[in-house]
C-alpha cells in the first residue's frame, strides 16, 4: 500500500544497459565500459542485469565521433525500419542492431533503463539529460543522484522540444538517461572527469536497487534546464564562421545570459551582443562536435518539475 | 655596436620573407581562423592599394586544406612529419598519401628546404590539449634568430627535423594550449594573434641576452595492458595541467583505473610538458620530459650590404668585424 496518493507504479527495473562510445572519441564512457566488460563487479546490483556495451565500436577503434553518420541522431523511426542492409550507412545498420538487442523501441520487450555516457568540450560539469518531463521514474532517479552527491553539483538538462529533440541511442529504452560530463577534449582521458562519471553511475545503480527492493520515493521537485533555442555562430555569405564565443561567455555554462550581454567576438575584435527578449541559461557552449551542426550554444529556461511518488508494482 | 660582454655581435642576413602557416593539423583551429583572418586583411589592404615598400613580406598559408575541411588532424598521414629531405626528395608514386604530395607543394612554395630560395622564417601555428600556455618549439638550440624570438625550445640537434618549420632557413612552431581540437576559444585565438604580431614586429629589431631553454630528454608512455596494449591508467590528477612544473622522483605520474598511484621513478627531477596531448595517444606519449638550462645568446643585427657581399665573395668570416 502506498503512503502517498497519486503514487505512480512502475515495474521493477530488471534490465539495465550502460552505453559507452556512442561517440567514439568521448573517452570516459569508452574506458569505463571496457573496464566493466572485463570486470563487472562494480556495476552488479541485486536483482538487476546490468550490461556494459560499446555502442559504436568502429568509431571507438578510430577514435572519431562517428564513421558515416552520428549514431546519436540515428534512431529515428525511418532509420530503424529502413531496408537496404549492408548498403546503409554503418551507424544506421548499427542502430538497427542496437534496437534488436535492447529494444524494440516502444515495445514491452525494450530494456528498462539505458545510461548513455558522453563527454563534452563545454564546461558543463556533471549533467544528466532527460528526454521527457513526464518520466517520473527518471525524475526521481535524478533527484536521488543530486542529493547523493551534494555538495558536488549535477544539473538536469531537459531535451524535450518538438523541433530540437533528436533520436538518441538511449531512446530505445523505456527510461533513457544521458550522462554528459565536461570539459574534456575529444580523444583525451582526464582522471577527474572519469571519476566523476563513475560516481554518478554508482548512485544511479544504487537507486535502481533500492527501488527494486520496494522502497517508495516520496513526491519531490526537480529543477531542470529546459532546452529552448539553438544559437549558431555568425557566418558570412559562404557559410564560414566569422566570430567566436565571446571570452565573457566562454565556460559560463548554466550562468544567466541577459539581453545586451556579450555573446560573440569577431576575428577582428568586435563584440556581438545577445538580442533575446529575456534572460536565458546557455549550455553546450563551444562544443567541438556542434560546429558542423550549426550550434555555438543552446539556450535553456529554468523550470521546476514536480515528480510524483513512485514505487514498484 | 659591440655588446659590453665578451660576446661579439653576430651579423646575419635580413629576414625579408616570413611565412605564417595555419592548419598544418586540420583540427587545431586557432591557426586556421587566424590565417584566414590575416588573408582577409591582406586582401583588403591590396584592394585599398596600400602598397608601400614593406621591410618584411609575409606569406600566409593554410597548410593542410583537406584536413581543415574535415576538421581532422590529418587525412592519411601526419603532414608535420613529412618534411625530412628524404621525404621531400623521394619519388612520388600514384598511390602516395595526400600529405606527402602536399608536403612537396609546400616545399616548392616556401623552400626548397636547404636552398637559398627558401623563405627566411617559418612560423607554424598549432594548438595542444595540454596546458602549455604559449610555447615556441624549435629544432635547433643554436639558431640565434629563433632563440631571440622565444623562451622554450625542443632540441633535436642530432636528428634532422621532420616538420614544416624546418623548410625555411629559420623556423619554429608556435604552440598554444589548452584548447580541445576542433574548438576555437577566443582567449587562445587572441593570444596567438598577439604572438604572431609580436613575432612579426620583432623581426625588424634584433635583441640580445640569455634565454632559459627546455631541452627534450625523453617521452613517457601510458602504462598498458600487456595483452591488449590498451592504456590502464590516466595522467594523475596532481600532474594534469602542470606543464613546465618540476617533476621530482616519486611524484605521482599516473592513476590506474582501480585507483592506484604510479610514481615517477627517474633519478633526475625534470620538467614535464605536452601532458595529455590528445594526438599523442597514438604516438605512445603520455607526457614528455625536459631539462632546463640557460643559454647565452649573442647580440645580433642585420648585415649591411657590404657585409653581405663580402660574405658571398668568401672574404673574412662572421666573426670578424
Amino acid at each position: 500500500m502506498s503512503a502517498y496518493k497519486n503514487s505512480v507504479c512502475f515495474n521493477e527495473a530488471r534490465r539495465v544497459a550502460i552505453f559507452g562510445g556512442t561517440h567514439g572519441n568521448e573517452m570516459s564512457g569508452v574506458t569505463l565500459v571496457n573496464l566493466w566488460v572485463k570486470n563487472s563487479a562494480e556495476i552488479q546490483r541485486k536483482g538487476v542485469e546490468t550490461k556494459p556495451f560499446i555502442a559504436n565500436p568502429k568509431a571507438v577503434e578510430k577514435c572519431t565521433r562517428y564513421v558515416d553518420t552520428d549514431l546519436n541522431r540515428a534512431f529515428s523511426p525511418e532509420n530503424l525500419s529502413a531496408p537496404g542492409g549492408d548498403d546503409l550507412p554503418y551507424e544506421v545498420q548499427r542502430a538497427q542492431e542496437i534496437n534488436r538487442i535492447f529494444g524494440p523501441k516502444g515495445s514491452p520487450e525494450a530494456y528498462d533503463v539505458i545510461f548513455d555516457l558522453h563527454n563534452t568540450t563545454s564546461n558543463m560539469g556533471c549533467t544528466l539529460i532527460l528526454e521527457s518531463s513526464k518520466d517520473h521514474f527518471n525524475l526521481q532517479m535524478m533527484n536521488y543522484i543530486k542529493k547523493a552527491i551534494t555538495p558536488a553539483s549535477c544539473l538536469v538538462l531537459l531535451n524535450e522540444h518538438p523541433l530540437l529533440k533528436y533520436s538518441t541511442s538511449r531512446s530505445v529504452a523505456k527510461h533513457p538517461v544521458g550522462l554528459e560530463v565536461g570539459p574534456q577534449p575529444q580523444g583525451v582521458l582526464r582522471s577527474n572527469i572519469f571519476e566523476a562519471m563513475r560516481v554518478i553511475l554508482k548512485h544511479a545503480l544504487d537507486f535502481i536497487e533500492l527501488f527494486n527492493e520496494g522502497m517508495e520515493f516520496p513526491p519531490c521537485t526537480v529543477e531542470v534546464f529546459w532546452v529552448s533555442e539553438r544559437i549558431d555562430y555568425p557566418r558570412d555569405a559562404n557559410g564560414n564562421i566569422i566570430a567566436m564565443v565571446h571570452p565573457n561567455l566562454q565556460d559560463c555554462d548554466w550562468e544567466p545570459l541577459n539581453p545586451g550581454d556579450p555573446m560573440f567576438q569577431t576575428f577582428d575584435g568586435k563584440t556581438i551582443h545577445y538580442q533575446g527578449s529575456g534572460t536565458v541559461y546557455p549550455t553546450f557552449i563551444n562544443e567541438a562536435a556542434y560546429y558542423e551542426k550549426q550550434q555555438a550554444f543552446v539556450t535553456t529556461r529554468r523550470e521546476t518539475l514536480v515528480a510524483s511518488a513512485i514505487r514498484k508494482a | 655596436m659591440y655588446s659590453m660582454t665578451l660576446h661579439k655581435v653576430v651579423c646575419l642576413p635580413r629576414l625579408s620573407r616570413v611565412a605564417v602557416c595555419g592548419g598544418t593539423h586540420g583540427n587545431e583551429l586557432s591557426g586556421v581562423y587566424l590565417v584566414r583572418e590575416l588573408l582577409k586583411e591582406e586582401k583588403k589592404a591590396m584592394e585599398e592599394e596600400e602598397e608601400e615598400e614593406k621591410p618584411v613580406s609575409v606569406v600566409l598559408v593554410l597548410s593542410n586544406p583537406w584536413a581543415i575541411q574535415q576538421c581532422r588532424r590529418y587525412v592519411k598521414t601526419d603532414l608535420n612529419r613529412c618534411f625530412t629531405h628524404a621525404s621531400l626528395n623521394g619519388p612520388l608514386s600514384d598511390s602516395a598519401p595526400y600529405e606527402l604530395i602536399r608536403s612537396k607543394e609546400l616545399n616548392t612554395l616556401l623552400g626548397p628546404k636547404g636552398s637559398p630560395e627558401a623563405v627566411d622564417l617559418v612560423c607554424d601555428l598549432h594548438n595542444t590539449t595540454a596546458n602549455m600556455g604559449l610555447c615556441l618549439i624549435a629544432y635547433s638550440d643554436c639558431d640565434w634568430i629563433c632563440l631571440h624570438t622565444f623562451k622554450h625550445l625542443q632540441a633535436s640537434t642530432s636528428k634532422e627535423s621532420y616538420s614544416l618549420d624546418s623548410v625555411g632557413k629559420h623556423g619554429f612552431a608556435m604552440e598554444i594550449g589548452p584548447q580541445p581540437h576542433g574548438v576555437v576559444r577566443s582567449n587562445i585565438y587572441t593570444a596567438m594573434k598577439f604572438g604572431v604580431q609580436h613575432m612579426l614586429d620583432w623581426v625588424r629589431f634584433f635583441n640580445s641576452g640569455f634565454v632559459d631553454v627546455f631541452t627534450m630528454v625523453k617521452h613517457i608512455d601510458y602504462p598498458r595492458d600487456s595483452e591488449t596494449h590498451n592504456i590502464i591508467a590516466a595522467i594523475h590528477p596532481q600532474l594534469q595541467d602542470r606543464d613546465f612544473c618540476l617533476l621530482h622522483p616519486e611524484d605521482p605520474l599516473f592513476q590506474t583505473f582501480s585507483g592506484e598511484t604510479l610514481r615517477y621513478k627517474g633519478k633526475e627531477p625534470l620538467y614535464p610538458f605536452f601532458i595529455n596531448e590528445c594526438a599523442y595517444y597514438e604516438k605512445g606519449i603520455a607526457l614528455s620530459l625536459a631539462r632546463k638550462r640557460r643559454v647565452m645568446i649573442p647580440a645580433i643585427r642585420v648585415q649591411t650590404e657590404q657585409e653581405q657581399q663580402a660574405s658571398e665573395q668568401g672574404f673574412g668570416s662572421e666573426e670578424e668585424e
